[in-house]
């Protein structure tokens, strides 16, 4: 048989555009689907801190007439949708995607496939609600992007008290994105239950996978309920269903229940992940073990299972009876002990250590300190009767914006810090990274920290003013202030990305002499992951290897 | 001071809480400074001395004893808050209703509230007056708390904690302040556009003050006779507003009797002068937009006639 | 720094995870389990609450036959999947066939209940609490019904167009397991409505 060479063809040294964006539209890749919800959540943080800045200029001082009383509502209407559906979810499965199979050493997730199509579904989402900015108007010019806040409460989402289709889009594109949500959870735990490497059993997966694992449980949970409510106000406004039709006997507190019971584990999905970075990043710039790696794991799963039982404790208000409310009192106290608990391993884990400040590390300290105060305010309203005066105000807004913005953005940050290398290929820019950092943490402080104060001065939440007299302005005017230190902060942040990504140095394959397996393959992974399939002794396999005369199988 | 500091309590509800919270806000002070100082500590002392340290640091994988220590601590600690807090739910919740109280019907509506007293016969909007209860002979005021259309909620801080009107689901909560004075607070539960300006006004009286109030608000209004009057009979007032003793009867929005009696209107968006009141009814919107209350499309003479009668009801 | 070579150089030692596909399907009747809770939480709420309007113990009738027949295609559909995995493809076809028949009469059932219920009784969606939740507990049931119905003819079209083998055996087995999670949630909505309803 002759041989016959083959004259190869020549391929172009650069791909057309539209070829390029085809190959990214078309996706199954995990990386590349990572990539893409995390781009999709920043150019959303941007809109919603957008949103954010327009409701702080109105309140920058009383009677203000920076927008008008429907806009503002629409403003934290839609600030609040935007962070926790299209900015907080997609960022949790961004970093779900890229990170889970590479560290357990598969080369993509289990269904490639459902991956995309949960991508979009979540995308189309985000697109519904702020098309509702255009379309919302319908057939009687009323209405525009929803105004019923994000939980919208019954009845003010009934056809009488929300004319228009505004309230429609909402509900639309929470289902969109409900789909897609479940759809990943449901591909995160069967990557991480069938695709680990020969010898990671449960007891040797990184901790990180073990929290998106018990976060992926949480969302098969959590946002099944909501989808039902949401199906069943949709049946409610348009096939004259009565379910939250208090005019017929419905009940107004039953959407409550139904929304709460997603809305209290959904904060546990959205901060398991940020749990996640912090317990990967923490140990590698101590360079320690994470400390007490077993109660960590006992922990997380106390919390997913406790974090089912607390939902009413957003409803201390609503006149519940004296038992349901010391229950609900006794659930919300018993989770801050696994809480805590973790808040201690980090601190152990710290002990002892060389600990390196680069800019991973500077967020994750910060998000100890802040996790921590959002964990004590938390536990105050967990108080029942303190709830009935605190409830409902900006204290309550200043909490959750400390757990959400303190504990879980710092904690997304930190990740984005200590990944950037690995999935770019480039080393970002320490300089820079720092001053977003401090940028960053001074802004969030000047807000945050003094938004407590017109809480326990009487302000409630969701006014688009407020009287003169009562003590509020000077902090009010504090809060607004703080917001041109996080925007500042998070133009450099962006700087920092694009800039990196073009001209940063090389990164190589371990930058941070890391211990978890992505750290063996290049970076940016080949698309395969790994040439060969690893097989893994203990939880720390990169330890291993480094310091062969002292591996940690010795002592797991 | 701010008249609607959580920190000020003039009821007993309002005082509950308040000792509570400083029992729970110092716990929380004591954990913050014990945990802040190891987290600073560790911050500190245990930076990497060079950049690059050959060198790492023993490796503890964990130690039983301290995980229980640290377990069992907050547990302790969960444990008293949770029995502290018990102790205010039930004295708050199921306090009995002696039977001097004071009862009063609130319902909330967007964007004002409806009072009622059914012992005195009596219905008011958007002020509600009380009588000071003394802690030695208490007179309570029990509130029944009711929603004519989306939720709201009652919260005024130095009187109590808020409770929420939800219609189809009545609530009940009880004050019984210890000084006289006026005490603010505003609606704290998203009812729409204009829930920013549902602002309440709580009149706490001593026993004389309440009795003549009481008595002036339970005469019907005088026929006066008046163009103005004849205006508001003949335009659509009466559908939304009653005046007793007169053919209007509606109840969508507040009771106009003694309109006169109040300080504010529009739920405290406004004083209740006569130029505000004349603007109210020309254009609602100018003080309150996206209240329910249609602008009128009066004549000016019109709406001078009906702003003189309503400065009758007194 | 090129990649390193990670541990041992063979496995050489068992390493057995579960199936995807089980594990996927199990996750997705977890979540819808949820979705259903919900709907039956609020029909349990609203029972006895309806101002207005007929009252489940009025013109609901207990739907003995088309039960039985939901419930026995389980049983087809399991010994259909047991015939594939033993080679027995005729059987096997027309064990599936005869599923998705008797999923289809009880479709059908369901549309001559609703047609009752409507026309004779005046019973809808909007007419009060208990048409509001009957209607939208039985409805998405049927609706879950029809996507499994969906799945099994396509199944059908496979196996008629030559494309289906004993390969595909576990696949079936996993589809299945949506068939029999369809028939499990019928039995609660059958005590919830039928039963403890009336």
């Amino acid at each position: 048989m002759s041989t016959n060479t083959i004259a190869l063809p020549e391929l172009p040294t650069t791909r057309p555009l539209t070829l390029r964006l085809h190959e990214w539209v078309t996706t199954v890749d995990h990386k590349r689907l990572g990539i893409l919800y995390i781009l999709y959540a920043l150019i959303f943080l941007a809109l919603g801190g957008i949103e954010a800045t327009i409701m702080r200029l109105q309140l920058i001082r009383p009677h203000n007439g920076f927008v008008s009383p429907e806009v503002f509502n629409r403003m934290f209407t839609m600030h609040g949708t935007t962070m926790i559906f299209f900015v907080a979810m997609p960022m949790v499965f961004g970093f779900a995607n890229y990170l889970v199979p590479l560290m357990i050493g598969a080369r993509d997730m289990a269904f490639p496939r459902l991956n995309a199509f949960s991508f979009w579904m979540s995308a189309l989402g985000g697109l519904f609600l702020y098309f509702s900015f255009f379309g919302g108007n319908g057939l009687y010019g009323a209405g525009s992007a929803p105004d019923v806040g994000w939980f919208a409460y019954a009845p003010l989402t009934a056809k009488t008290f929300s004319v228009g289709h505004s309230t429609d889009f909402w509900t639309l594109s929470l289902l969109s994105s409900g789909i897609g949500s479940i759809g990943t959870a449901i591909n995160i735990i069967a990557t991480i239950l069938c695709m680990r490497c020969p010898g990671m059993t449960f007891g040797k997966m990184p901790l990180l996978v073990w929290l998106n694992l018990v976060m992926a449980g949480l969302v098969i949970l959590a946002v099944s309920p909501l989808s039902a409510a949401q199906i069943m106000l949709v049946v409610d406004r348009y096939l004259g269903g009565h379910f939250f039709d208090t005019q017929a006997g419905g009940s107004a507190v039953i959407w409550m229940h139904f929304f709460w019971i997603f809305g209290h584990p959904e904060v546990y999905v959205l901060v398991l992940p940020a749990f996640a970075f912090a317990s990967e990043i923490i140990p590698v710039f101590s360079r320690k073990a994470i400390f007490g790696y077993p109660v960590m794991v006992l922990a997380t799963v106390a919390i997913g299972f406790i974090g089912m039982s607390v939902w009413a404790h957003h409803m201390f208000t609503i006149g519940m009876s004296a038992g349901a409310n010391t229950f609900f009192v006794l659930s919300t106290m018993a989770i801050a002990v696994p809480t805590g608990i973790k808040i201690f391993n980090w601190l152990a884990t710290m002990w002892g250590g060389k600990i390196r400040y680069a800019t991973p590390m500077l967020f994750c300290v910060a998000f100890l300190f802040q996790f921590l105060v959002a964990g004590l305010t938390g536990v105050t309203l967990a108080v029942a009767p303190l709830d009935w005066q605190l409830g409902n105000s900006y204290y309550v807004v200043a909490h959750f914006h400390y757990v959400i913005v303190g504990g879980i953005l710092f904690c997304i940050f930190a990740a984005f810090y200590y990944w950037f290398p690995k999935v770019s290929g480039k080393m970002y820019e320490e300089a820079m990274g720092k001053l977003h950092f401090w940028l960053f943490f001074i802004g969030f402080h000047l807000t945050f920290d003094f938004m407590h104060i017109p809480g326990m001065l009487g302000m409630p939440r969701r006014i688009y003013t407020y009287e003169p007299g009562r003590g509020w302005d000077i902090w009010n005017l504090i809060v607004t202030i703080g917001v041109v230190f996080q925007a500042a902060g998070i133009l450099v942040f962006a700087a920092n990305l694009v800039w990196s990504y073009l001209r940063g140095r090389t990164a190589g394959n371990d930058p941070w002499d890391a211990w978890t397996l992505e750290w063996s393959t290049g970076s940016p992974p080949p698309e395969y992951n790994y040439a060969v399939i690893p097989t893994v002794r203990s939880r720390r396999p990169l330890w291993d290897l480094k310091h062969p005369e002292d591996p940690d199988w010795r002592y797991e | 001071m701010s008249p609607t500091n959580i920190f000020a309590p003039a009821s007993t509800p309002a005082q509950s809480i308040f000792g509570l919270s400083i029992f729970v806000l110092w716990t929380m002070v004591a954990i913050f400074v014990v945990v802040f100082s190891l987290l600073v500590y560790a911050a500190v002392r245990f930076r990497s001395k060079h950049p690059y340290e050959a060198s790492e640091p023993a490796q503890i994988y964990g130690s039983t004893q301290v995980e229980l220590a640290w377990t069992v601590i907050p547990v302790l600690i969960v444990v008293a808050l949770f029995l502290a807090a018990t102790r205010v739910i039930l004295a708050v919740q199921n306090a009995p209703r002696p039977p001097g109280a004071l009862e009063v019907i609130v319902t909330g509506h967007q964007y004002w509230w409806e009072y009622r007293y059914p012992q005195l016969n009596i219905t008011t909007a958007n002020e509600l007056h009380v009588p000071v209860s003394d802690p030695a002979h208490p007179r309570p005021t029990f509130l029944t708390l009711l929603s004519a259309d989306t939720d709201h909620s009652f919260w005024v801080p130095r009187l109590g904690g808020k409770t929420d009107l939800i219609p189809n689901h009545p609530n009940q909560m009880w004050i019984d302040p210890q000084q006289t004075g006026l005490f603010l607070g505003q609606c704290a539960q998203y009812c729409g556009t204009q829930h920013a300006k549902m602002l309440l006004r709580v009149y706490v009286q001593s026993p004389e003050e309440f009795e003549r109030w009481v008595h002036e608000q339970q005469h019907s209004a005088q026929n006066t006779s008046s163009a103005g009057e004849r205006v508001f009979e003949s335009t659509a007032c009466i559908n939304c507003h009653t005046v007793s003793g007169t053919p209007a009867k509606g109840k969508f929005g507040p009771d106009l009797t003694h309109l006169m009696s109040r300080e504010t209107i529009a739920a405290g968006a406004a004083p209740n002068t006569p130029e505000t009141l004349r603007l109210w009814i020309k254009n609602p919107d100018a003080i309150k937009p996206g209240s329910k209350m249609p602008a009128m499309g009066l004549s000016d003479r019109d709406l001078d006639a009906v702003t003189a009668y309503l400065d009758t009801l007194r | 720094m090129s990649a390193l070579s990670i541990g041992l150089p063979e496995s050489n030692f068992e390493w057995r995870l579960p199936s995807r596909g089980r594990v996927g399907m199990y996750c997705l009747i977890a979540a819808e389990v949820a979705i259903f809770t919900i709907f039956v939480v609020a029909y349990l709420f609203y029972l006895g609450k309806s101002t207005t309007g007929p009252q489940p113990k009025d013109v609901l009738h207990v739907p003995v036959f088309y039960t039985i027949y939901l419930l026995s295609s389980s049983l087809t559909v399991h010994v259909a999947v047991r015939k594939l995995i033993a080679g027995r493809m005729a059987a096997f076809a027309l064990l599936w066939l005869l599923t998705i028949l008797l999923g289809g009469v009880f479709l059908f059932g369901t549309a001559c209940e609703w047609m009752h219920l409507i026309y004779d009784e005046g019973l809808t969606i909007s007419t009060n609490l208990f048409g509001t939740t009957y209607y939208s507990l039985v409805g998405l049931h049927a609706f879950h019904v029809t996507m499994g119905l969906l799945a099994l003819t396509t199944v059908a079209v496979f196996y008629y167009a030559a494309r289906l083998g004993r390969e595909h055996a576990e696949r079936l087995e996993i589809l299945s397991m949506y068939w029999h999670f369809v028939d499990a949630v019928w039995v609660v909505v059958f005590t919830v409505v039928y039963v403890i309803g009336r």
